[in-house]
């Protein structure tokens, strides 16, 4: 089987020629494939932000009844700020703090669940996930019978004179963040656990091989490895804790109110729509500008 | 010693963040074999079966649950048919305001979710619409979308594009291809999806709780009755329903390391970040 | 077997692909006889695995027409033609078993009785019994052979092989690499096979074509290749080469003679592809030897002088290197029959060979990074290997020997 291949023998040339309505069809695909979604989320996603804010402006003298009148009342963000401001900051207070003992929680489950569990590796994945499996509020009222004032708990701490004998922990600050803590260190962890997964051992074989001991290689190779998971964990946890009123309400007292209770009041309860949109979008400035400042110091804005 | 320790003490703490994690379970079943006290009452008191032979004793809260797993299904339906189109138009095709779309994906996750309920809120009202079965379903929908496209993305993304080059190459034509080949091998990242949105759906309490009007899903059934004294079924239910997902796992992970390995891929990217 | 469509060469005719600005083929034009089992031979990004693709329909070039006998298959879908490819991880689709992967071209056409064709083509691969299994639970050779049984069974014009071995072990490799030739002269379907091994093109095709940066650097039989290198490029990718620069001095009745660093050289005329100017004169290494006395060189011989640095022993042979005068490392392999044991690092020696076995290429001063004189491993040159296989690494042994060898 000799082969005669040669170079050349060159046909007339054409340039290629594509069939043009496939072409053309293909470009459209996209936005078909889109249109639905993006359509939702326009409707009853952005728009709603449009409503909301328009609805900040309105004449605070407005009522749901008497309906109400835009005025570009830009003395609402002022007067809620005003009236709330103790809600607000602890809001980021109770949220910051909860984070805090998520990461010192949630950074060793990660590890520990990526690197060290062998083959009980997706047993204890499912573990961290089980909780999400059952209701939220159910198992936010749970922590009501374990705080309880009759319960083992408080009954332990008080004989170790941890609380004194009419110390509590249900409806206190203390119940508040150990319920923010629980509910949303799942999606810290999840994150977390996706980088460090990642993370090849030899990389700290080699960091010890080369002169760092546990703690050094720790610090150069495995947390920065972890990053992007960390900042996504940080930020999953931090917004919806947030924003949470659930454990405020069902585990704490009107003293330990974040700024969600009052936006639900405001809306359901006390029905000033202009008040609790104002305070709904200082909210969402707030947390955003603190997950900006956060991803810039970062460094990492591709998490968005 | 000192070897040991410092190689166990990580998997200790993790044990004990974990037992953290686990305990309100625990009490939930336990306290679905109690009888309370009182009605206000959260404490343990006396072991019985009645909650469980009798779950519907209080009927309001077995409507309830009907009411969540009917509108649990369909957002599901929906916003997995939306959300997976999109998926496919993000991962296989190239277009012309790409990050505009991934933003709009984006932010519905990274929007507390009180935003979300007040600004819908805020839209029915301005809007005339009633509030009621078909606002919550709508506002579901919305908040599900961005969970099923992140969660389809990656498992498309994860897809050796060569299998489907060789299934054309193979006389199959591009409706086949996506018939025989795409469709099947994406598809545990679909179910996937939609198992994430229905739990989504089913547990919403905040943004539901602004779009109801008067009616009560289960999450709304508990936070009221949190005020007037909870029934202990709702401790049944919330225990089934952990059993149900449990089982779910277990029977995915029976049919084969690489279903349970997507499984838990996705479970762990709920948030998306693949 | 094979063969009920038309006969038919595949052409491909001023064929470019660019990829935004980056050209990936550059206005190609080959003919691939019917029947022949063909090489596209080059290192990774030199436009080789998109030219294979070109054809199959994966890619549609940016002008320039792919025909096939007389067919112009350039704007049709990759399922409309009678072409199937071995893909390089050979994509088997995972979720369906090694039958129903096998029997996946017939079923697409409409065939339903596909059984009894499933399992003559499993026996060719010698696969016999395996058709229930997925494809994970397959080794990667077993794997291999899924995948040209796959595509095989549709009986294709054309068999197209995307690096086809490269995820195999070098047993294995050979192994594949005897298999794939038996199949070929039994079902004589053309077969082009892209691969960057260039033992492996010489070894399995009868005509290889180099390709560099978009465009064919030499296409021939492997051995004229091999012998008789169109560039510098070729000379040191195709094995190793080394390339002295030199300057036309003249020419006698046969032969060509040219003058570099104080030496003369004599080359038949019918080796020199540039009889004046500055050019580069090439020897492979096996051709070269070594004697370490310099007046012991035989008449009409050339011949260069200088001191042994290296001696790299790899069983079938040795690899001497040879630093000049001028600083270039010659390297010289020699069989490892009688060891002169004079040959130690530091002596000074002279390499001699016969002139026939001589080339001259043109050389162009101002193109000297892809031509770099000193060059005697392959390594040097050429793009490099992409997986440092054992079979070209760093010990140099002359692919024929080592197929000798083995």
């Amino acid at each position: 089987m000799t082969a005669l291949a040669h170079l050349g023998g060159t046909p007339p040339t054409t340039p290629a020629a594509p069939a043009p309505d496939r072409r053309r069809r293909h470009r459209l695909l996209p936005y078909l494939l889109l249109l639905p979604g993006a359509a939702w989320l326009l409707v009853f996603f952005a728009l709603p932000l449009l409503q909301l804010a328009a609805a900040s402006l309105y004449d605070p003298a407005g009522s749901l009844s008497t309906g109400y009148a835009m005025t570009w009342a830009v003395g609402n963000y002022p007067d809620a700020l005003q009236a709330y401001w103790p809600q607000f900051l602890r809001s980021f207070l109770y949220s910051a703090i909860a984070l805090v003992l998520a990461l010192l929680m949630g950074y060793p489950l990660a590890y520990a669940i990526a690197q060290k569990a062998g083959r009980w590796k997706n047993l204890l994945l499912v573990a961290v996930v089980a909780p999400m499996f059952t209701s939220f509020l159910v198992r936010t009222l749970a922590w009501k019978t374990i705080l309880s004032d009759n319960g083992a708990l408080v009954g332990l701490l008080r004989d170790v004179h941890l609380l004194g004998p009419d110390g509590r922990l249900l409806a206190t600050p203390v119940a508040v963040v150990l319920g923010l803590t629980y509910n949303f260190l799942p999606f810290l962890v999840l994150p977390l656990y996706a980088s460090l997964e990642r993370l090849d051992p030899r990389l700290l074989e080699a960091a010890s091989d080369l002169y760092a001991n546990p703690l050094r290689a720790f610090g150069r190779v495995t947390l920065p490895l972890s990053m992007p998971g960390l900042i996504a964990g940080t930020l999953l946890f931090f917004i919806p804790a947030t924003g949470d009123y659930i454990n405020a309400e069902l585990l704490g007292t009107p003293n330990e109110y974040m700024i969600g209770n009052v936006i639900d009041s405001a809306f359901l309860v006390r029905l000033d729509y202009p008040q609790g949109a104002a305070l709904s979008f200082l909210l969402m400035a707030a947390i955003l500008a603190i997950v900006f400042t956060y991803l810039r110091r970062a460094g990492t804005e591709e998490v968005l | 010693m000192r070897r040991w320790l410092a190689d166990r003490w990580v998997m200790g703490v993790a044990l004990l963040v974990l037992g953290y994690l686990t305990l309100p379970i625990l009490v939930v079943a336990g306290l679905s074999f109690n009888r309370p006290s009182s009605r206000l009452s959260y404490d343990f008191n006396e072991f019985t079966l009645d909650n469980w032979a009798r779950p519907c004793a209080t009927a309001d809260m077995c409507d309830a649950v009907v009411r969540s797993m009917e509108i649990g299904l369909i957002a599901t339906v929906v916003s997995t048919v939306l959300g997976t189109l999109m998926a496919f138009a993000l991962v296989r095709h190239g277009f012309r305001g790409r990050s505009g779309i991934n933003g709009l994906i984006f932010l519905p996750m990274a929007t507390p979710e009180l935003v979300m309920g007040t600004s819908l809120l805020a839209l029915f009202v301005a809007a005339g619409v009633p509030q009621g079965f078909w606002t919550i379903v709508i506002a579901h929908v919305m908040f599900c979308v961005s969970f099923v496209v992140v969660t389809v993305k990656a498992r498309l993304a994860g897809m050796d594009r060569r299998l489907e080059e060789a299934a054309m190459d193979l006389y199959a034509s591009e409706w086949q291809t996506f018939r025989r080949i795409t469709l099947p091998l994406v598809l545990p990242g679909i179910v996937a999806a939609a198992l994430l949105a229905f739990s989504l759906s089913f547990d919403d309490f905040i943004i539901t709780n602004f779009n109801a009007g008067t009616t009560v899903t289960f999450p709304m059934y508990v936070w009221g009755a949190a005020q007037r004294g909870i029934p202990p079924q709702v401790n049944v239910i919330g225990t089934a329903m952990f059993v149900i997902a449990l089982l779910l796992v277990g029977a995915s992970s029976l049919r084969g390391r690489r279903a349970r390995r997507a499984a838990l891929a996705v479970l762990a990217t709920p948030a998306g970040k693949p | 077997m094979a063969q009920e469509a038309p006969a038919g060469d595949l052409r491909l005719a001023d064929v470019t692909k660019r990829f935004g600005v980056f050209t990936a083929v550059d206005d190609l034009s080959l003919t691939v006889p019917q029947g022949s089992f063909f090489a596209l031979l080059g290192a990774s990004g030199c436009g080789k695995t998109t030219t294979l693709r070109m054809i199959a329909g994966l890619e549609a070039p940016t002008s320039g027409r792919v025909l096939l006998g007389d067919r112009d298959i350039t704007g049709l879908r990759p399922y409309k033609r009678p072409v199937n490819t071995v893909f390089q991880s050979y994509a088997l689709f995972p979720h369906l078993d090694i039958h129903e992967n096998v029997a996946f071209g017939l079923r697409r056409r409409g065939i339903r009785k596909v059984g009894e064709q499933v399992e003559r083509m499993l026996a060719l691969v010698q696969l016999d019994g395996y058709g229930r299994r997925r494809p994970a639970q397959l080794s990667g050779g077993q794997q291999q052979r899924v995948a040209l049984a796959r595509a095989l069974i549709n009986h294709p014009q054309m068999l197209l092989l995307d690096e086809p071995l490269g995820a195999l072990d070098l047993k294995l490799r050979r192994q594949m690499q005897i298999e794939l030739k038996r199949i070929q002269a039994e079902v004589g379907i053309t077969f082009l096979h892209v691969t960057h091994d260039q033992e492996e093109a010489m070894w399995m095709a009868d005509t290889v074509a180099v390709m560099n940066a978009g465009r064919i650097e030499q296409l021939g039989a492997p051995a004229d290749i091999y012998e008789y290198p169109a560039s510098p490029f070729v000379a040191n990718f195709l094995g190793q080469s080394n390339l002295i620069e030199a300057e036309v001095s003249g020419h006698d009745a046969d032969d060509l003679l040219v003058t570099g660093h104080g030496y003369r050289f004599a080359t038949p005329l019918e080796r020199a592809r540039s009889r004046q100017g500055p050019v580069w004169l090439g020897v492979r290494p096996e051709k070269l030897h070594l004697v370490a006395d310099r007046t012991r060189v035989p008449d009409g011989r050339n011949a260069v002088s200088g001191v042994l640095t290296d001696i790299c022993y790899a069983g079938v042979s040795t690899e001497f290197l040879l630093r000049t005068a001028w600083g270039q490392e010659m390297s010289v392999f020699t069989a490892n029959n009688d060891p002169d044991a004079r040959l130690v690092p530091g002596v000074e020696v002279t390499a001699h060979w016969h002139p026939r076995h001589s080339f001259v290429l043109p050389r162009d001063d101002s193109a000297g990074d892809d031509a770099d004189g000193s060059a005697t491993r392959p390594g040097a040159t050429g793009g490099g290997r992409a997986d440092g296989s054992p079979a070209d690494g760093g010990v140099g042994v002359p692919p024929q020997r080592l197929e000798a060898a083995t």
